[in-house]
């Protein structure tokens, strides 16, 4: 079970970690979105919760529960730049279908 | 796909995409949709919109509720939404094949009288929304957050109200109410295809027609003309075939014409007009209980030939709608059809042959209007991304104004403008020391009050008394993205205002507003006549009234017995005159006040000159 990020995608969480200030890392989740299947959150992270689970790739701490880790296992966190947007995105192998806006997901 | 942000802890879900349905709460059929996985989906089978009463247990709706419209007919209510919003005036017609006992002791309210209790339309409709509900939440796994519930572009400010009470009363937070036809545009896309385009849509339901007119013009979607007729739909071609065939029984299948017999006629009626959609040729079985049984083999020609007259009626709709939007057949770029009666061959075929192009006919004419409305409830719960919002812009059916002087109704905001709308129009007053002003709200093509639907009335008070004239009332009209309309009269000196929501308790029903229309094209000459002579009126009671002010302050003073005389003397014939009512008349009764009283207005000029300069140095004026 494992989650990996790109360089870039780690540099960026390293710079957002060190201007925040505080946190432990960066949480990674999945959330039910009402009508349409899934969505991928990112969030810092301030402390372990007793059913995280913790990896650590290219010096950031990645923190998942166990109920999300099921859906993002084997996933890579990119950080890519689209025209004036720039943030992060998931290469999920566990993913089978995308809903036309690109915002949630199902597997 | 989306690209995401670190967000602090606990944070998630603030933007959370939010689920909410379309709904297209139809005469015959209810059907609800959201979007899902970025597409329009339909949540659950069509729901028949049916409610069937029982004593002492929960009322059944749709399918569940089919067997006792048969059995049962009293107290099980079909077509509800053509009561919605009406009086029991508007009942009172209502053809016997509803079959209903009305408790009209409120007459805005007229109830149904039901096992259950009595019902009134808003009950009935909140009844079915419930059940949509239900199937919503079983089929997105969470409750809805808001609706966008589909009206006829036809239906009025109470009707529009009845609606969303309706949606309140079932817990459903509306978050618009939008226009059938437009919600099927939106369905094919057309708010995103080419930069301008005419679009019509032909809806053909189960009670009514409406036939819109939409101007897309870069991405704003407009409805230029709607028009209909709400007593033509798909019960009409059952009714025209139940008659039939109730006509070709032989003696020993006498029907008689009970509610529960002419309910059987119609249920097979109708299922022989749809398999006919198909079909060349069907058989007809007719046994409704207690009479006998009678069979008979219905070809589709025949079933047309019975149609056919409904057909042209259509047609001649669509005629009148892209008259009143200014447009030729050919201008049309595309042809939405919705609704079950547009499955007919027959109906397609003439259609196709007025606007003399192929009709847009892929998506499920049941289905179109719930998915256009699903995809206007994602955008306006904000689960779109900001550049593709869409802008829907609809119009007002009937001229909307305010009673003036004489009886005459002035237009505020005109038939056909693009509504959400708000205008300002200043009124003054028309007598000396006036403080307060009457306010009469009204809605109609006809110059005349009296030719208009009153839609409220209500004073502004308080206003400063100051001579006939100068004071200043601005009169705001507002009409709502709902349709819904709010009246506000303020006087600027005082500061006076006061304000209504117009929310009659009863409206008008469609068949007026469509009688109200031609009516105003029927009788625009002697409208006009009768304008000319109420203008010429008012001006002639102003004339003397003003003369016979001026008489009453100086008039002893500037003139003597002998030349007040003449002066009185033409004041009487002008109120005679006015008193007559014949606009030329009347005219030249005021002209000859006005000559014969010209010396004497001079010289009350001259005075009035004299009085302001008196005490003043020569030197003010250098």
């Amino acid at each position: 079970m494992a989650i990996t990020l790109t360089p870039a995608a780690a540099g960026r969480m390293k710079d957002f970690l060190e201007r925040r200030g505080s946190g432990i890392g960066v949480r990674l989740g999945v959330k039910t979105t009402g009508c349409s299947g899934l969505a991928y959150t990112i969030e810092y992270a301030d402390q372990v919760g007793v059913d995280d689970r913790v990896f650590e790739d290219r010096g950031v701490k990645v923190l998942i529960d166990a109920a999300s880790l099921v859906y993002l296992d084997g996933a890579e966190v990119d950080f890519a730049k689209e025209g004036l947007n720039e943030g992060f995105r998931f290469n999920n192998p566990n993913e089978k279908d995308r809903c036309g806006c690109g915002e949630s997901f199902s597997i | 796909m989306a690209l995401l942000q670190i967000t602090e802890p606990g944070q998630v879900g603030a933007r959370e995409h939010r689920c909410a349905v379309g709904i297209d709460l139809g005469t015959t059929n209810t059907l609800a949709a959201a979007v899902r996985d970025g597409l329009p989906q339909t949540l659950s089978a069509a729901v028949p919109s049916l409610v069937h009463y029982r004593a002492d247990a929960a009322p059944l709706v749709g399918d569940a509720a089919r067997g006792a419209s048969l059995e049962d007919p009293a107290n099980t209510v079909v077509s509800v939404k053509r009561l919605m919003g009406r009086g029991a005036d508007d009942l009172a017609h209502l053809p016997e094949w509803f079959g209903y006992r009305l408790n009209c002791d409120n007459p805005g309210v007229p109830r149904l009288q039901t096992a259950a209790g009595d019902k009134s339309a808003v009950e009935v409709s909140a009844d079915i929304l419930r059940e949509i509900k239900r199937l919503a939440e079983k089929a997105l796994g969470a409750a809805p957050d808001g609706a966008v519930i589909t009206v006829p572009a036809y239906f009025d400010d109470a009707q529009r109200q009845a609606t969303k009470d309706a949606a309140r009363l079932a817990g459903l937070e509306v978050y618009r109410l939008i226009n059938e036809p437009t919600a099927a545009a939106v369905a094919y896309g057309l708010d995103r295809g080419a930069d301008e385009e005419l679009i019509a849509v032909f809806d053909f339901g189960g009670g009514t027609l409406d036939v819109s007119v939409l101007q897309l013009d870069k991405g704003v979607l407009r409805v230029l003309a709607t028009g209909g007729d709400s007593l033509l739909g798909g019960d009409d071609f059952d009714r025209a075939l139940a008659d039939w065939l109730a006509a070709q029984a032989p003696a020993s299948a006498a029907f008689a014409r009970t509610p529960r017999t002419l309910r059987h006629l119609l249920a097979e009626a109708r299922r022989a007009k749809e398999a006919l959609s198909a079909e060349r040729a069907v058989e007809c079985r007719l046994s409704p209980p207690g009479c006998g049984e009678w069979r008979t083999e219905l070809p589709r020609a025949q079933f047309e030939q019975l149609a056919a007259p409904l057909a042209d009626k259509a047609v001649a709709v669509c005629r009148r709608v892209l008259l009143d939007a200014g447009v030729q057949p050919a201008q049309v770029q595309n042809i939405v059809m919705v609704g079950g009666s547009t499955r007919m061959p027959l109906v397609r075929a003439r259609v196709a042959e007025f606007f003399g192009r192929e009709l847009l006919t892929d998506i499920d004419p049941d289905e179109v209007v719930a998915l256009g409305a699903a995809v206007q409830a994602d955008t306006l719960a904000g689960n779109r991304a900001g550049g593709d919002e869409m802008l829907l812009l609809d119009v007002v059916p009937l001229s909307l104004g305010i009673e003036t002087m004489g009886g005459l109704a002035e237009k505020i905001i005109p038939r056909n403008s693009v509504i959400p709308a708000a205008r300002a129009q200043e009124f003054t007053t028309a007598k000396d020391g006036q403080t307060g002003l009457s306010l009469h709200v009204v809605q109609g093509e006809r110059p005349l009050v009296s030719d208009c639907r009153s839609l409220a009335r209500f004073e502004l008070k308080g206003i400063e008394p100051r001579k006939a004239g100068a004071a200043r009332i601005e009169v705001t009209f507002r009409v709502d993205a709902d349709g819904l309309l709010s009246v506000e009269a303020e006087e600027a000196a005082s500061g006076a205002r006061t304000a209504v929501e117009v929310k009659p308790s009863y409206g008008l029903s469609d068949d007026e507003v469509e009688r109200m229309i031609l009516d105003s094209a029927a009788h625009a000459g002697q409208d006009m006549q009768a304008r000319k002579l109420r203008e010429v009126q008012v001006e002639g009671r102003r004339v003397v009234d003003a003369l016979m002010a001026a008489l009453a302050e100086d008039g002893d003073e500037l003139l003597d017995a002998a030349g007040r005389a003449p002066i009185l003397d033409a004041g009487r014939k002008l109120e005679d005159a006015i008193g007559r009512g014949d606009a030329d008349s009347i005219r030249a009764a005021i002209e000859r006040l006005e000559a014969c009283s010209e010396s004497y207005v001079a010289r009350r000029m001259n005075r009035g000159i004299r009085r302001a300069l008196a005490g003043r140095s020569a030197g003010e004026f250098g």
